[in-house]
């Protein structure tokens, strides 16, 4: 049991654990949140999971969990575990079962007034162009050799298909496609669950949302990623579906031998683990990154379908229906990447859970690879940081600050974080009284279901602004602008 | 017997049995509960046989089997016959049908902090999901 009085406070905004609070932890614990918001972490065993996350061999720093954290499995939602390689661990625990869950941010060039008459049809449209709910297939069908060049290629794949545009794949983290993919490496139960859910929502806390910029803190960082006051925007959250979730079980289970193999001692078997350079490290890396591509192709896909949904829904009132990408971004991932420790610079293999990447500007070039740097246009300003609220509260972009490289091996929360089971939220909240509650305040809701759409009430969730105002004066990202909620359809 | 416990995140149960086959079958009956679906007519029968390093493994295995069913199939499974169960093998036959009102898909059993225990003649264990 972790209290208060095992943190030490090392700033306003940082608790640490230290080494010596476990005999198995090898680096500190760092938790980033306020005094206040502590309270509510230790409501659960955030704090716990994150000390279990130290143990892993080859960590470097410290382990991090971002203030929108909460209990999950193995490694907690909102924590940051980087390994040094070559030998450094990879585990399929610390990146999720949700392979790349993560957010797309669509600009169009509407504003807030001249879509409001057509915003209860748009928002049908969306939902009738974005399957969404559980077990729902995709609009797209295709074949076993067709899925491998998906899962090889990403959301280039989507650009060969004509269901993307070059600029969405240049504001696209790692331009929508991670190299090192190897189909090969995924199970035919996979692959079988991912053949037909190509261009799908799912369920759970996916979302598409019409939201309006309400507010912008930084201006010439807004004007960059082209948002301004009273625009209209769209966030897509999804991932890899079935796919994504066979990839982390099958390789779960397979590395409850290599700990093993390799003699890796955890408090947890959800921790699972491998050298990164061994045969079962190299084997999971390379499927996690075909199911990373398969979010990435299927986030394009339901790009394409709610730029369809636009067109047909604004195209007798306007012709400025077109919707831009601002950017798109991971929050499950796993990804190898250059940075400082103790004034060397070495590669890391940096585990983020429930957290984004938040690079600054001004980002050394041997930081990112070539193929994985920033689009020109943010390379002077910072990587756009995209963290929803939860439903019918306001979401926000940020942007990435070099602090965040020394902080968090250049990562942020993803989110506003739960605070309530989905079981007490469900007793708590009928999903019809909810909806009813939504659409008085003036967002449009489209839910498959009452029971999911009760699970991801406002209250479950802390306090979204709360969250931003810890990491902006933490310094792990800085406010860009604040997004209010129109219209959300979920499954 | 099973019962749903809190979780933040996610959903959990606790189940208990009298041996481990009971254990494996009310798993499987706590995890239907937590889906809210129920199989129509249960027309569809499968023996399935699964080989697992050890008991929690298998018992992931087991569920994954069942929740993979669900999900690509549309297949509920709701009476379960043990033909033969060790700590490492199980061969089963369960009856089901199409799922209905299913309205939260299983993603992944998971590994944490499972442990099956037996004590005083009766077996449990804490099964937490990805939803």
């Amino acid at each position: 049991m972790v209290t208060r009085n095992d943190f030490r406070q090392l700033s306003d905004w940082v608790w640490e654990v230290p080494p010596s609070f476990r005999e198995d932890m090898r680096v500190p614990a760092r938790l980033f949140t306020s005094s206040e918001m502590l309270n509510s972490i230790l409501g659960d065993k955030t704090a716990e999971q994150l000390i279990n996350m130290t143990t892993l061999p080859g960590a470097v720093g410290w382990a991090a969990a971002m203030p929108d954290a909460h209990q999950g499995y193995g490694f907690c939602i909102g924590g940051v575990l980087a390994t040094k390689l070559p030998d450094g661990i990879i585990s399929p625990g610390g990146v999720g079962y949700d392979i790349n869950c993560g957010v797309r941010l669509l600009r169009s060039e509407l504003r807030q007034e001249e879509i409001a008459p057509h915003l209860s049809t748009l928002m049908t449209s969306i939902d009738q162009y974005c399957p969404s709910g559980v077990g729902r297939a995709g609009r797209t069908r295709v074949t076993d050799r067709e899925l491998d060049r998906l899962l090889a290629q990403g959301a280039k794949w989507a650009l060969e298909k004509g269901y993307a545009r070059q600029d969405d794949l240049e504001y696209t983290e790692s331009g929508g496609r991670l190299p090192g993919a190897d189909p090969s490496k995924l199970s035919p139960r996979a692959k079988k669950r991912g053949l037909t859910q190509v261009g799908s929502l799912g369920a759970g806390n996916h979302f598409v949302e019409v939201d309006v910029v309400e507010e912008i803190f930084d201006e010439a960082v807004a004007e960059a990623f082209g948002l301004s006051t009273g625009l209209i925007v769209v966030q897509i959250h999804s991932g890899s579906r079935g796919l994504g979730h066979q990839v982390a079980s099958d390789y779960v289970r397979r590395f409850q031998q290599a700990v093993i193999k390799y003699d890796i001692r955890l408090p947890d078997r959800e921790l699972v683990c491998a050298p990164l350079n061994s045969r079962e490290g190299a084997d999971y890396f390379g499927a996690m990154c075909a199911a990373a591509n398969y979010a990435f192709a299927n986030r394009q896909l339901l790009t394409h379908q709610v730029r369809q949904s636009f067109e047909k829904t604004l195209s007798p009132h306007t012709r400025r229906f077109d919707l831009h990408q601002v950017y798109d971004i991971a929050h499950n991932i796993a990804k190898v990447e250059t940075h400082s420790v103790e004034g060397q610079r070495i590669k890391l293999c940096v585990h983020r859970k429930g957290a984004t990447r938040a690079f600054g500007p001004s980002i050394p070039e041997s930081v990112l690879s070539t193929d994985d740097d920033l689009p020109a246009a943010y390379r002077s300003i910072g990587q756009p940081v995209l963290v929803p609220g939860s439903m019918g509260t306001a979401s926000w972009v940020l942007v990435g600050t070099e602090s965040s490289m020394q902080q968090s091996f250049g990562s942020c929360c993803h989110g506003a974080g739960r605070t309530m089971s989905r079981t007490k939220a469900k007793k708590t909240v009928w999903g019809s009284d909810l909806r009813t509650q939504l659409e008085a305040d003036g967002i449009v809701v489209r839910a498959g279901s009452m029971a999911s759409l009760a699970e991801e009430a406002p209250v479950a969730y802390k306090d979204v602004d709360a969250v931003v105002d810890i990491v902006h004066s933490a310094g792990l990202a800085r406010k860009v602008a604040r997004l209010r909620p129109l219209g959300v359809m979920k499954g | 017997m099973f019962k749903e416990i809190e979780h933040t995140a996610d959903y959990a149960i606790k189940v208990w049995g009298a041996d481990l086959s009971e254990l494996f079958v009310d798993a499987a009956h706590g995890m239907n509960a937590l889906t809210g679906g129920e199989p129509d007519r249960p027309e569809i029968s499968r023996e399935i046989a699964l080989e697992a390093a050890d008991p929690e493994t298998l018992l992931v295995a087991w569920l994954e089997e069942l929740a993979f069913l669900m999900e690509v199939e549309g297949e509920m499974y709701s009476h379960f016959e043990v033909l033969a169960l060790t700590h490492t093998a199980l061969w089963i036959r369960a009856r089901g049908g199409l799922a209905t009102r299913v309205d939260k898909l299983i993603k992944a059993v998971t590994f944490h902090n499972l442990a099956i225990r037996e004590s005083k003649g009766t077996y449990e264990t804490t099964i937490v999901f990805d939803v």
